[in-house]
């Protein structure tokens, strides 16, 4: 008989959709967490289909820290709109009393806003199981992750007492106030995702495409000046170059690369010929080498 | 050679320059190989891993300068790349006590995307070769041409049969520390040649290669003329999927979620795990056996009139009939089989040794049931690959055993395919992933029961004493009243004129038992022993009646099943725990909350309430004298539990 060969993405697809459909299965609360990025955008496509005709069984959680850019909630808002999911916006009460911020409190700020505040919010809803879209090509340290990874009753990631993953077998078994992460796009590359997007029209955030931004040089990274809280140092002025981004994060906390890609076969193309890795533009990983490893243990994806 | 990678690298890059939407189209169109490297550090595992990211241009420049920098200061290459350092920096988390089973390496050429299992560690190796090469298409067993082959290149090609790898590419490595020596090169492969037909690896691919040096790796080597095949890039773009091989197979699917937006949809969805399936299909389900035609193929992107293994689809059925997650849609003429006994291998994964009879969670597909392990028929060493005789199965340990679960499921021979055949074993208390495991085959009852033909015969037993066998099972939590009813029963039955024995915990284990003590081990031991006596009694012709908690269904099952058909009468004490803690009998339950005791049942260690007990006594309506009656009554009354005296 003659075969039909799947395509490296029709088997990846096919992939996050199983590792979706067994969470639905076996968690009892399952939630997505939707950061907006293109990752966020892929997985949130493939829970449409992994579903479809019903809407995707979770809610989309995200934990926002107030300082994403301007056009990531509106695509937020947008997608959710679309996907007719559930969308809890979660903002750590203590983080937003406290006044905390990118300029004055650095590593505190991703601590309280994003760890702490991921942490009150699978609390608080009680969601025993969260998709997340981390990938094993981003670092090394993540290429050993499994798909499915136990946290404790209190969310710590336990390096020595994971379990191993056989086949497509998945264990959700858990006692009671333990959760799991999920990342059911584990085995997608970078180009994977950018392929993906192409093929199969994803809505992205406008800022992964090339326009004339004001932005300001800082410590070698150039940031985007996204509204009036930005504070400009001495001598600084925004200048108005030709940006796009890699990845989205705070927009205080995320270096934008001059281009002028502003298509997507452009923006994969650049990112083709462009010879750094993509974790470069953002901050929070310049901290330690290992800082990784260390935020996963205390809970940070 | 150098020359010739940067050129075909170089190539790719003016394609993604010049014209990137002819790149995108010809990338959109790669498949995908899984693969797994089996060697140690030494025989250059890391090295190829990197050489293969590197010449297909995966590393970033970024990448590539601290790599170059790290080469010169740590690398064991003098001022060469060491392309070891690209995918080590697992060692470190090892000293840190950071479990690691695989890591996974991404990487793609012109005609495929390649996933690549990477197995650290020497200690753990079984569990962690095993997890990378469930999920393999080919395995590169490496050798280290200096040395040939190894125990340890023994060991990898065992694995690597065991878990059903059909490509195998026997990478010959390190050529240029041997000065490319053809005659070398052959008497390794002939050497390997003759033990991989003795442990069933009927084919492989051999090749010459260097990772280091880059010899046949993207490009063929000007070293070794003499060598006609691919290199091992062009290999692994051509060799054939397991995917398209699980196309020839007949239709099946386990269900993973059903579908149900409204009443006017129900749709099943899942992987497809084997062959083909079209709109109009005749399919069936399985356990249950119930037939149906698909009538479609849904998916987000519109109908299909044809999915194949490999796709994540959702089918609807002509027919209202029942299926839910854990059965199998499967082609109506050739469905998997349904069983609740097997023989498979078991590959221990964790540091607590398997306790048999005890009930583990399995998980096959998309069932997951209870599953008792009998003792282990023998164990297989990996180096000598010698059968030797154990009790249990430890970390690493690979055996076979025979296991029963307690409700038939769909299941295909693992050989036959991996998804109905491969399972795991999880846990119940730490919810730990155990054991993997392949299914064998389906065991017959009649296999196992009265291997030895004797002159007085059971019936005789029996018949002189005018009554039937029976096990009269009493199971419920501490406290629930078991014992007394059970002293009840017996009294009645004995003045009735029965030949009956009361076999209970606490006398048991001051005898037959008294080696025992209270953990899982011990307590799954304790109720496996009372069962043969329970068996050997009910030979001799008497009604047994036992009291024991006995908390798992699984041990329960073990029971019944050494049982003559319907002499197992299974009878739930049923007290809620609430109660069973209030009277408190012997002060247990006190013990267990103040922590004292430990795997107290009902506290801290479950107990599973039977689904169907022959008699259920609830002891909040009854007293134990209305307890007592009731089962005689039924007994020996009106047949009530099929039983006849």
């Amino acid at each position: 008989m003659s075969y039909r060969t799947l395509t490296h993405l029709e088997r990846l697809e096919a992939e996050s959709i199983h590792i979706m459909r067994e969470v639905a299965a076996e968690a009892e609360r399952p939630v997505m967490l939707y950061s907006v990025g293109k990752d966020s955008a892929v997985m949130l496509h493939l829970a449409r289909k992994a579903f479809y005709p019903s809407p995707p069984p979770f809610p989309l959680l995200h934990v926002d820290t107030t300082w994403k850019f301007k056009d990531m909630y509106a695509m937020r808002d947008r997608m959710a709109r679309e996907s007719g999911m559930e969308l809890i916006i979660y903002q750590n009460p203590e983080a937003k009393a406290r006044g905390i911020n990118p300029f004055d409190h650095g590593s505190l700020h991703t601590d309280l806003w994003k760890t702490e505040g991921l942490k009150q919010a699978l609390d608080q809803y009680g969601f025993d199981a969260a998709f997340g879209g981390a990938r094993r090509d981003e670092e090394k340290s993540r290429a050993k992750e499994r798909i499915f990874s136990f946290r404790s009753a209190n969310h710590r990631w336990d390096p020595k007492n994971q379990r191993p993953e056989l086949w497509n077998l998945y264990n959700a078994k858990k006692a009671k106030g333990e959760s799991i992460r999920v990342f059911p796009i584990s085995n997608w590359t970078e180009l994977d995702i950018w392929q993906y997007i192409h093929l199969e029209n994803i809505p992205i955030v406008p800022l992964y495409f090339a326009a004339p931004r004001p932005t300001v040089e800082r410590d070698g990274m150039l940031l985007m000046v996204d509204d009036d809280r930005f504070r400009l140092n001495p001598g600084e002025t925004p200048v108005n170059r030709s940006v796009r981004f890699r990845t989205l994060g705070c927009y205080p906390l995320t270096g934008a690369v001059e281009s002028t890609a502003a298509t997507l076969p452009e923006v994969i193309q650049e990112m083709l010929l462009t010879t750094t890795s993509e974790r470069q533009g953002r901050a929070i990983d310049h901290d330690q080498s290992a800082s990784m490893e260390k935020k996963k243990q205390e809970g940070y994806f | 050679m150098d020359s010739d990678v940067q050129e075909n690298a170089y190539k790719a890059s003016d394609l993604i320059a010049q014209d990137i939407d002819a790149y995108l189209v010809q990338h959109q169109h790669k498949s995908l190989l899984r693969f797994i490297t089996c060697g140690s550090v030494d025989d250059g595992k890391s090295t190829l891993i990197g050489r293969l990211l590197y010449d297909s241009k995966q590393i970033f420049e970024d990448q590539l300068a601290a790599l170059e920098a790290d080469s010169k200061r740590v690398g064991t290459q003098g001022q060469n790349i060491d392309f070891a350092l690209l995918v080590d920096g697992l060692a470190a988390e090892r000293e840190q006590g950071i479990t690691i089973d695989v890591a996974y390496r991404f990487f793609a050429t012109d005609k495929r995307k390649f996933i690549v299992a990477d197995t650290p560690g020497h200690e753990q190796y079984t569990r962690n070769m095993v997890t990378g090469a469930s999920t393999a298409d080919l395995a590169v067993i490496l050798i280290d041409a200096r040395k040939g082959v190894l125990t340890q290149t023994r060991r990898h090609s065992f694995l690597v049969r065991l878990i059903g790898i059909r490509q195998v590419v026997l990478a010959v490595n390190k050529m240029d520390l041997i000065g490319y020596d053809q005659a070398r090169y052959d008497a390794i492969v002939e050497d390997y040649r003759q033990f991989a037909a003795s442990i069933g690896i009927e084919d492989f691919l051999a090749m010459p290669i260097s990772g280091l040096a880059g010899d046949n790796i993207a490009v063929r080597s000007t070293h070794m003329p003499w060598h006609r095949g691919p290199t091992l890039i062009e290999h692994l773009e051509t060799v054939e999927l397991e995917v398209e091989a699980d196309q020839a197979k007949p239709f099946t699917m386990p269900v993973q979620w059903v579908n149900r937006p409204n009443l006017d949809f129900r749709g099943f969805s899942g992987l497809i795990a084997t062959g083909v399936v079209r709109v109009g299909d005749a399919v069936r389900v399985v356990p249950s056996g119930k037939t149906s035609t698909i009538s479609r193929i849904v998916t987000l992107d519109g109908d299909l009139s044809e999915a194949v293994a490999g796709q994540s689809v959702t089918l609807c059925l002509a027919d209202e009939i029942d299926c839910s997650r854990g059965d199998v849609l499967a082609k109506a003429d050739a469905p998997p089989q349904a069983a609740d006994q097997f023989e498979a291998t078991l590959v221990w994964m964790a540091d607590e040794a398997l306790l048999p009879g005890r009930p583990y969670w399995l998980k096959l597909g998309t069932q997951t049931v209870t599953a008792a392990i009998q003792p282990p028929k023998y164990q297989i060493n990996v180096n000598s690959l010698e059968h030797t005789a154990t009790k249990t199965l430890e970390l690493n340990a690979i055996g076979v055993a025979n296991l029963s679960i307690d409700r038939n499921i769909a299941f295909e021979p693992y050989e036959a395919n991996h998804s109905l055949g491969g399972f795991i074993l999880i846990d119940k208390l730490t919810n730990a992933t155990v054991a993997a495991g392949m299914l064998h085959f389906a065991l017959r009852r009649s296999q196992n029961i009265h291997p030895q033909a004797l002159d007085v015969t059971r019936q005789a037993h029996a018949a002189l004493k005018h009554q039937t066998p029976a096990v009269l099972w009493f199971t419920g939590l501490s406290g629930a009243g078991k014992s007394t009813i059970a002293n009840l029963v017996e009294k009645k039955l004995h003045f009735l004129g029965r030949h009956t024995f009361l076999l209970d915990g606490d006398n048991v284990r001051h005898g037959l038992n008294k080696d025992l003590g209270f953990t899982d081990a011990d307590r799954v031991e304790n109720i496996r022993r009372v069962g043969e006596v329970a068996r050997l009694m009910t030979d001799a012709g008497l009604i047994v009646i036992t009291a024991f908690i006995s908390p798992f269904r699984a041990e329960r099952k073990m029971v019944r099943e050494m049982m003559a058909p319907g002499e197992f009468v299974e009878i739930f004490i049923d007290t809620p725990l609430a109660e069973a803690e209030r009277r408190d009998v012997k002060g247990l339950y006190k013990k267990a909350r103040a922590g004292e005791l430990k795997h107290f049942t009902g506290i801290d260690s479950p107990y599973e309430p039977p689904e169907a007990p022959e008699l259920r006594i609830d002891t909040t309506a009854l007293t134990p004298e209305q307890a007592a009656d009731l089962i005689v009554e039924r007994l020996l009354g009106q047949d009530g539990f099929a039983y006849v005296i």
